[in-house]
Protein backbone atom coordinates (compact mmCIF):
# COMPACT_ATOMS: atom_id res chain seq x y z
CA UNK A 1 0.00 0.00 0.00
CA UNK A 2 0.75 3.57 -0.68
CA UNK A 3 1.09 6.00 1.97
CA UNK A 4 1.74 9.24 2.38
CA UNK A 5 2.53 10.78 5.67
CA UNK A 6 1.75 14.71 6.59
CA UNK A 7 4.20 16.48 9.45
CA UNK A 8 7.24 14.66 10.49
CA UNK A 9 7.11 15.16 14.13
CA UNK A 10 7.14 12.48 16.44
CA UNK A 11 4.03 11.29 15.52
CA UNK A 12 4.55 11.65 11.49
CA UNK A 13 8.46 9.95 11.94
CA UNK A 14 7.19 7.06 13.97
CA UNK A 15 4.60 5.97 11.65
CA UNK A 16 6.43 6.39 8.49
CA UNK A 17 9.34 4.62 10.04
CA UNK A 18 7.00 1.45 10.96
CA UNK A 19 4.91 1.77 8.31
CA UNK A 20 8.39 1.39 6.12
CA UNK A 21 9.36 -1.66 8.28
CA UNK A 22 5.61 -3.42 7.58
CA UNK A 23 6.85 -3.15 3.63
CA UNK A 24 4.35 -0.18 2.99
CA UNK A 25 6.14 2.47 0.13
CA UNK A 26 5.96 5.95 2.72
CA UNK A 27 6.77 9.05 1.51
CA UNK A 28 6.49 11.70 4.76
CA UNK A 29 6.38 15.32 3.89
CA UNK A 30 7.83 17.79 6.13
CA UNK A 31 7.65 21.77 5.89
CA UNK A 32 10.24 22.85 7.98
CA UNK A 33 14.14 22.57 6.63
CA UNK A 34 15.77 22.08 9.67
CA UNK A 35 13.62 19.42 10.60
CA UNK A 36 13.33 17.78 6.91
CA UNK A 37 17.07 17.56 6.86
CA UNK A 38 17.11 15.28 10.60
CA UNK A 39 14.67 13.26 8.98
CA UNK A 40 16.26 12.65 5.89
CA UNK A 41 19.41 11.61 7.21
CA UNK A 42 17.51 8.38 8.00
CA UNK A 43 14.73 8.01 6.11
CA UNK A 44 16.12 9.33 2.84
CA UNK A 45 14.36 9.37 -0.36
CA UNK A 46 11.18 8.37 1.90
CA UNK A 47 11.12 12.30 3.11
CA UNK A 48 10.23 15.19 0.80
CA UNK A 49 10.75 19.06 1.95
CA UNK A 50 7.01 21.06 0.83
CA UNK A 51 4.31 22.25 2.56
CA UNK A 52 1.71 19.48 1.79
CA UNK A 53 -0.95 22.30 1.82
CA UNK A 54 0.19 22.95 -1.37
CA UNK A 55 -1.87 21.00 -4.25
CA UNK A 56 1.65 20.76 -6.02
CA UNK A 57 3.64 19.34 -3.29
CA UNK A 58 0.50 17.08 -2.92
CA UNK A 59 1.18 16.27 -6.53
CA UNK A 60 4.97 15.83 -6.77
CA UNK A 61 4.51 13.09 -3.56
CA UNK A 62 2.07 11.13 -5.80
CA UNK A 63 -1.66 11.55 -4.76
CA UNK A 64 -2.93 10.13 -7.45
CA UNK A 65 -2.00 6.98 -6.44
CA UNK A 66 -1.60 7.30 -2.95
CA UNK A 67 -4.34 4.81 -0.99
CA UNK A 68 -3.68 6.41 2.11
CA UNK A 69 -2.76 9.68 3.24
CA UNK A 70 -2.56 10.64 7.01
CA UNK A 71 -2.11 14.53 8.16
CA UNK A 72 -0.75 14.77 11.46
CA UNK A 73 1.19 18.24 11.61
CA UNK A 74 1.01 20.19 14.62
CA UNK A 75 -1.77 22.32 12.69
CA UNK A 76 -5.40 21.76 12.43
CA UNK A 77 -6.17 23.90 10.41
CA UNK A 78 -3.35 22.08 8.09
CA UNK A 79 -4.65 18.86 8.50
CA UNK A 80 -8.11 19.44 7.99
CA UNK A 81 -7.17 20.73 4.34
CA UNK A 82 -4.82 18.20 3.43
CA UNK A 83 -7.10 15.92 4.18
CA UNK A 84 -10.09 17.86 2.59
CA UNK A 85 -8.30 18.39 -0.69
CA UNK A 86 -6.87 14.47 -0.73
CA UNK A 87 -10.26 12.54 -0.06
CA UNK A 88 -12.32 15.44 -2.46
CA UNK A 89 -9.87 16.18 -5.37
CA UNK A 90 -7.42 13.51 -5.50
CA UNK A 91 -10.53 11.00 -4.31
CA UNK A 92 -8.28 9.24 -2.49
CA UNK A 93 -9.95 6.20 -0.32
CA UNK A 94 -8.64 6.66 2.97
CA UNK A 95 -7.41 9.29 4.83
CA UNK A 96 -6.55 10.06 8.70
CA UNK A 97 -6.32 13.22 10.48
CA UNK A 98 -4.89 13.91 13.46
CA UNK A 99 -6.46 16.77 15.95
CA UNK A 100 -4.48 18.58 18.12
CA UNK A 101 -6.68 20.54 19.97
CA UNK A 102 -10.05 18.70 20.46
CA UNK A 103 -12.47 21.46 20.37
CA UNK A 104 -11.30 21.54 16.85
CA UNK A 105 -12.72 17.84 16.50
CA UNK A 106 -16.11 19.31 15.95
CA UNK A 107 -14.65 21.61 12.48
CA UNK A 108 -13.04 18.11 11.25
CA UNK A 109 -16.56 16.47 11.25
CA UNK A 110 -18.46 19.57 9.64
CA UNK A 111 -15.50 19.38 6.56
CA UNK A 112 -16.27 15.58 6.70
CA UNK A 113 -12.57 14.68 8.00
CA UNK A 114 -13.52 11.21 9.34
CA UNK A 115 -11.62 9.54 11.06
CA UNK A 116 -9.83 12.58 13.31
CA UNK A 117 -7.44 11.07 15.67
CA UNK A 118 -7.19 13.23 18.32
CA UNK A 119 -5.10 11.19 20.82
CA UNK A 120 -1.39 11.18 19.83
CA UNK A 121 -1.04 8.31 21.58
CA UNK A 122 -3.69 6.17 20.03
CA UNK A 123 -1.71 6.37 16.36
CA UNK A 124 1.42 4.93 18.51
CA UNK A 125 -0.64 2.34 20.38
CA UNK A 126 -2.00 0.81 17.35
CA UNK A 127 1.58 0.19 16.04
CA UNK A 128 2.95 -0.69 18.82
CA UNK A 129 -0.03 -3.81 19.01
CA UNK A 130 1.33 -4.71 15.78
CA UNK A 131 -2.01 -4.51 13.67
CA UNK A 132 -2.02 -5.80 10.57
CA UNK A 133 -1.95 -3.18 7.64
CA UNK A 134 -5.80 -3.28 6.60
CA UNK A 135 -6.83 -3.00 10.40
CA UNK A 136 -5.04 0.39 11.05
CA UNK A 137 -7.87 1.73 8.92
CA UNK A 138 -11.15 0.13 10.27
CA UNK A 139 -10.17 0.28 13.58
CA UNK A 140 -9.80 3.93 13.84
CA UNK A 141 -13.00 4.18 11.79
CA UNK A 142 -14.47 2.96 15.07
CA UNK A 143 -13.03 5.73 17.02
CA UNK A 144 -15.62 7.80 17.47
CA UNK A 145 -18.14 5.38 18.58
CA UNK A 146 -15.49 3.66 21.32
CA UNK A 147 -14.88 0.34 19.99
CA UNK A 148 -12.36 -1.08 18.22
CA UNK A 149 -11.73 -4.14 16.35
CA UNK A 150 -8.22 -5.96 16.20
CA UNK A 151 -7.09 -8.46 14.10
CA UNK A 152 -4.86 -11.78 15.28
CA UNK A 153 -3.07 -14.64 14.38
CA UNK A 154 -3.62 -17.62 16.46
CA UNK A 155 0.03 -19.44 16.93
CA UNK A 156 0.79 -22.78 17.67
CA UNK A 157 0.16 -23.57 21.00
CA UNK A 158 -1.67 -20.88 22.13
CA UNK A 159 -4.15 -21.31 25.18
CA UNK A 160 -7.68 -20.58 21.95
CA UNK A 161 -6.03 -23.00 19.23
CA UNK A 162 -8.40 -26.09 19.37
CA UNK A 163 -10.88 -24.65 21.57
CA UNK A 164 -14.58 -23.76 20.86
CA UNK A 165 -15.12 -19.88 20.43
CA UNK A 166 -17.73 -20.30 23.81
CA UNK A 167 -14.69 -21.89 25.86
CA UNK A 168 -11.84 -19.13 24.39
CA UNK A 169 -11.33 -17.01 27.73
CA UNK A 170 -12.19 -13.58 27.01
CA UNK A 171 -12.69 -11.15 29.12
CA UNK A 172 -16.12 -8.99 29.37
CA UNK A 173 -16.42 -6.63 26.69
CA UNK A 174 -14.98 -8.25 23.82
CA UNK A 175 -16.30 -11.03 21.22
CA UNK A 176 -14.81 -12.94 18.37
CA UNK A 177 -16.91 -11.81 15.14
CA UNK A 178 -15.06 -12.89 12.01
CA UNK A 179 -12.68 -16.39 11.45
CA UNK A 180 -10.13 -16.02 8.45
CA UNK A 181 -9.50 -19.44 7.55
CA UNK A 182 -7.55 -20.98 4.65
CA UNK A 183 -8.26 -17.27 2.39
CA UNK A 184 -11.94 -17.04 3.12
CA UNK A 185 -13.42 -15.32 6.19
CA UNK A 186 -16.76 -16.67 8.28
CA UNK A 187 -18.48 -15.23 11.33
CA UNK A 188 -18.04 -18.33 13.56
CA UNK A 189 -20.78 -19.93 15.85
CA UNK A 190 -20.24 -20.62 19.74
CA UNK A 191 -19.16 -24.22 18.56
CA UNK A 192 -16.83 -23.22 16.33
CA UNK A 193 -13.42 -24.57 16.97
CA UNK A 194 -10.40 -21.80 16.86
CA UNK A 195 -7.13 -23.65 14.53
CA UNK A 196 -3.67 -22.13 14.92
CA UNK A 197 -3.16 -20.42 11.82
CA UNK A 198 -6.13 -18.91 11.64
CA UNK A 199 -6.36 -15.06 11.99
CA UNK A 200 -9.13 -13.80 14.20
CA UNK A 201 -11.22 -10.53 13.88
CA UNK A 202 -11.97 -9.05 17.04
CA UNK A 203 -14.56 -6.47 18.85
CA UNK A 204 -13.62 -4.92 22.31
CA UNK A 205 -13.97 -1.96 24.41
CA UNK A 206 -10.63 0.35 24.65
CA UNK A 207 -8.31 -1.26 26.59
CA UNK A 208 -9.19 -4.75 26.11
CA UNK A 209 -6.51 -5.62 24.00
CA UNK A 210 -3.50 -6.56 26.61
CA UNK A 211 -5.98 -8.72 28.50
CA UNK A 212 -7.19 -10.78 24.88
CA UNK A 213 -3.93 -10.84 22.95
CA UNK A 214 -2.42 -13.95 25.87
CA UNK A 215 -5.00 -16.53 24.72
CA UNK A 216 -3.83 -15.96 21.01
CA UNK A 217 -0.20 -16.43 21.09
CA UNK A 218 2.18 -19.17 22.31
CA UNK A 219 2.56 -19.81 25.86
CA UNK A 220 -0.19 -17.44 26.67
CA UNK A 221 2.55 -14.67 26.11
CA UNK A 222 1.88 -10.74 25.74
CA UNK A 223 2.21 -10.01 22.08
CA UNK A 224 3.27 -6.32 22.92
CA UNK B 1 -26.25 44.33 6.07
CA UNK B 2 -24.51 43.27 8.49
CA UNK B 3 -21.04 42.20 7.64
CA UNK B 4 -17.91 40.30 9.48
CA UNK B 5 -14.53 40.88 9.19
CA UNK B 6 -12.60 37.83 10.39
CA UNK B 7 -8.89 39.41 10.12
CA UNK B 8 -7.77 42.79 10.67
CA UNK B 9 -4.86 43.07 8.40
CA UNK B 10 -4.34 45.79 5.87
CA UNK B 11 -7.49 44.09 3.78
CA UNK B 12 -9.25 43.07 6.43
CA UNK B 13 -9.62 46.35 8.66
CA UNK B 14 -9.82 48.60 4.43
CA UNK B 15 -13.19 47.10 3.96
CA UNK B 16 -14.35 47.15 7.21
CA UNK B 17 -13.64 50.85 7.53
CA UNK B 18 -15.54 51.20 3.71
CA UNK B 19 -18.31 49.27 4.81
CA UNK B 20 -19.07 51.05 7.93
CA UNK B 21 -18.86 54.20 6.01
CA UNK B 22 -20.93 53.10 3.26
CA UNK B 23 -23.66 52.61 6.19
CA UNK B 24 -23.25 49.49 6.85
CA UNK B 25 -23.34 47.45 10.66
CA UNK B 26 -19.48 46.22 10.43
CA UNK B 27 -18.18 43.82 13.50
CA UNK B 28 -14.26 42.60 13.35
CA UNK B 29 -12.74 39.82 14.72
CA UNK B 30 -8.76 39.30 15.41
CA UNK B 31 -6.70 37.65 17.78
CA UNK B 32 -4.28 40.47 18.17
CA UNK B 33 -5.76 43.18 20.07
CA UNK B 34 -3.00 45.64 18.77
CA UNK B 35 -5.10 45.06 15.16
CA UNK B 36 -7.70 47.39 16.76
CA UNK B 37 -5.14 50.30 15.73
CA UNK B 38 -5.25 49.42 12.14
CA UNK B 39 -9.06 50.33 12.55
CA UNK B 40 -8.43 53.42 14.38
CA UNK B 41 -6.11 54.71 11.66
CA UNK B 42 -7.54 57.51 9.49
CA UNK B 43 -10.68 57.81 11.32
CA UNK B 44 -11.74 60.63 13.08
CA UNK B 45 -12.86 59.29 16.45
CA UNK B 46 -12.19 55.21 17.76
CA UNK B 47 -13.43 52.44 15.72
CA UNK B 48 -16.33 52.18 18.59
CA UNK B 49 -17.67 55.47 18.37
CA UNK B 50 -17.36 55.49 14.55
CA UNK B 51 -20.43 52.49 15.19
CA UNK B 52 -17.88 49.37 14.80
CA UNK B 53 -17.36 46.16 16.62
CA UNK B 54 -14.06 44.16 17.37
CA UNK B 55 -13.82 41.14 19.51
CA UNK B 56 -10.69 39.80 20.09
CA UNK B 57 -10.56 35.90 19.70
CA UNK B 58 -9.33 33.13 17.72
CA UNK B 59 -11.47 32.53 14.41
CA UNK B 60 -11.71 28.46 14.73
CA UNK B 61 -12.99 29.26 18.39
CA UNK B 62 -17.01 29.31 17.81
CA UNK B 63 -17.74 30.97 20.89
CA UNK B 64 -15.06 34.21 19.49
CA UNK B 65 -17.14 33.72 15.71
CA UNK B 66 -20.48 33.72 17.91
CA UNK B 67 -19.76 36.79 20.00
CA UNK B 68 -18.16 38.42 16.82
CA UNK B 69 -22.16 38.14 15.55
CA UNK B 70 -21.97 35.52 12.61
CA UNK B 71 -25.58 34.13 13.29
CA UNK B 72 -26.92 37.82 12.38
CA UNK B 73 -24.09 38.02 9.88
CA UNK B 74 -25.41 38.42 5.67
CA UNK B 75 -22.10 38.93 4.40
CA UNK B 76 -18.70 36.90 6.13
CA UNK B 77 -15.02 37.88 5.04
CA UNK B 78 -12.05 36.04 5.79
CA UNK B 79 -9.27 37.76 5.27
CA UNK B 80 -6.51 36.30 8.19
CA UNK B 81 -3.10 36.25 7.16
CA UNK B 82 -3.12 32.70 6.81
CA UNK B 83 -4.49 30.84 3.84
CA UNK B 84 -5.72 27.42 5.84
CA UNK B 85 -7.20 29.61 8.59
CA UNK B 86 -9.21 31.28 6.05
CA UNK B 87 -10.28 28.59 4.32
CA UNK B 88 -11.52 26.62 7.13
CA UNK B 89 -13.20 29.54 8.89
CA UNK B 90 -14.68 30.17 5.32
CA UNK B 91 -16.41 26.54 5.46
CA UNK B 92 -17.61 26.99 8.71
CA UNK B 93 -19.10 30.09 8.16
CA UNK B 94 -20.72 28.62 4.93
CA UNK B 95 -21.58 25.32 6.12
CA UNK B 96 -22.68 25.46 9.58
CA UNK B 97 -23.64 28.75 9.88
CA UNK B 98 -25.33 28.96 6.71
CA UNK B 99 -24.41 33.00 5.97
CA UNK B 100 -25.42 34.10 2.58
CA UNK B 101 -22.25 35.98 1.49
CA UNK B 102 -19.02 34.12 2.10
CA UNK B 103 -15.69 35.68 0.59
CA UNK B 104 -12.36 34.20 1.22
CA UNK B 105 -8.67 35.54 0.92
CA UNK B 106 -6.39 32.76 -0.56
CA UNK B 107 -2.80 33.93 -1.45
CA UNK B 108 -2.37 30.51 -2.99
CA UNK B 109 -3.69 30.61 -7.24
CA UNK B 110 -3.84 26.94 -7.26
CA UNK B 111 -6.17 26.37 -4.23
CA UNK B 112 -8.10 29.75 -4.85
CA UNK B 113 -8.83 27.71 -8.09
CA UNK B 114 -10.13 25.16 -6.83
CA UNK B 115 -12.11 25.97 -4.03
CA UNK B 116 -13.70 28.61 -6.09
CA UNK B 117 -14.93 25.13 -8.06
CA UNK B 118 -16.42 23.72 -4.70
CA UNK B 119 -18.45 26.95 -4.26
CA UNK B 120 -16.48 29.28 -2.23
CA UNK B 121 -15.95 32.83 -3.39
CA UNK B 122 -12.36 33.35 -3.53
CA UNK B 123 -10.21 36.00 -4.02
CA UNK B 124 -6.43 35.63 -4.89
CA UNK B 125 -4.49 39.10 -4.98
CA UNK B 126 -1.49 36.54 -6.16
CA UNK B 127 -3.37 35.90 -9.26
CA UNK B 128 -4.39 39.08 -9.54
CA UNK B 129 -0.79 40.87 -9.08
CA UNK B 130 0.69 38.15 -11.76
CA UNK B 131 -1.66 39.17 -14.44
CA UNK B 132 -1.07 42.97 -13.43
CA UNK B 133 2.88 42.64 -13.98
CA UNK B 134 2.39 40.65 -17.02
CA UNK B 135 0.21 43.00 -18.47
CA UNK B 136 2.66 45.78 -17.23
CA UNK B 137 5.77 44.03 -18.50
CA UNK B 138 4.39 42.71 -21.59
CA UNK B 139 2.01 44.18 -22.38
CA UNK B 140 -1.37 43.89 -23.66
CA UNK B 141 -1.00 42.35 -26.63
CA UNK B 142 1.55 39.97 -25.52
CA UNK B 143 -0.58 39.08 -22.26
CA UNK B 144 -3.47 37.98 -24.72
CA UNK B 145 -1.89 36.23 -27.04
Amino acid sequence: MYVIVVGAGKVGWNLARELLGKDHEVTLIESERRRYLIVEQELEHAVQYGDATELWVLERAGIQRADLVIAVTGDDEDNMLICQVAKEKYLCQRIVARVNNPRNLQHFKLLGIRPAVSATDLILRLIEHEVPQYGLVQLLALEGERLEIIELEVADGAPAAGKRVDDVELPEGSLIISVLRGGAGFVPKSDTVIQAGDEVLLILDPGLESSITPQFTRNGASAG
Amino acid sequence: MFILVVGAGRVGSAVAKRALEAGHEVSVLDEDPLSHEQLDKDLAESWEDAGGRFTVGTALEVDALLEAGIEQADVFIASTNGDNTNLVIAQIAQRRFNVPRVVVRVLDPARAAWYAEQGLHTICPTQHAIEMVERAALGDAEAAA
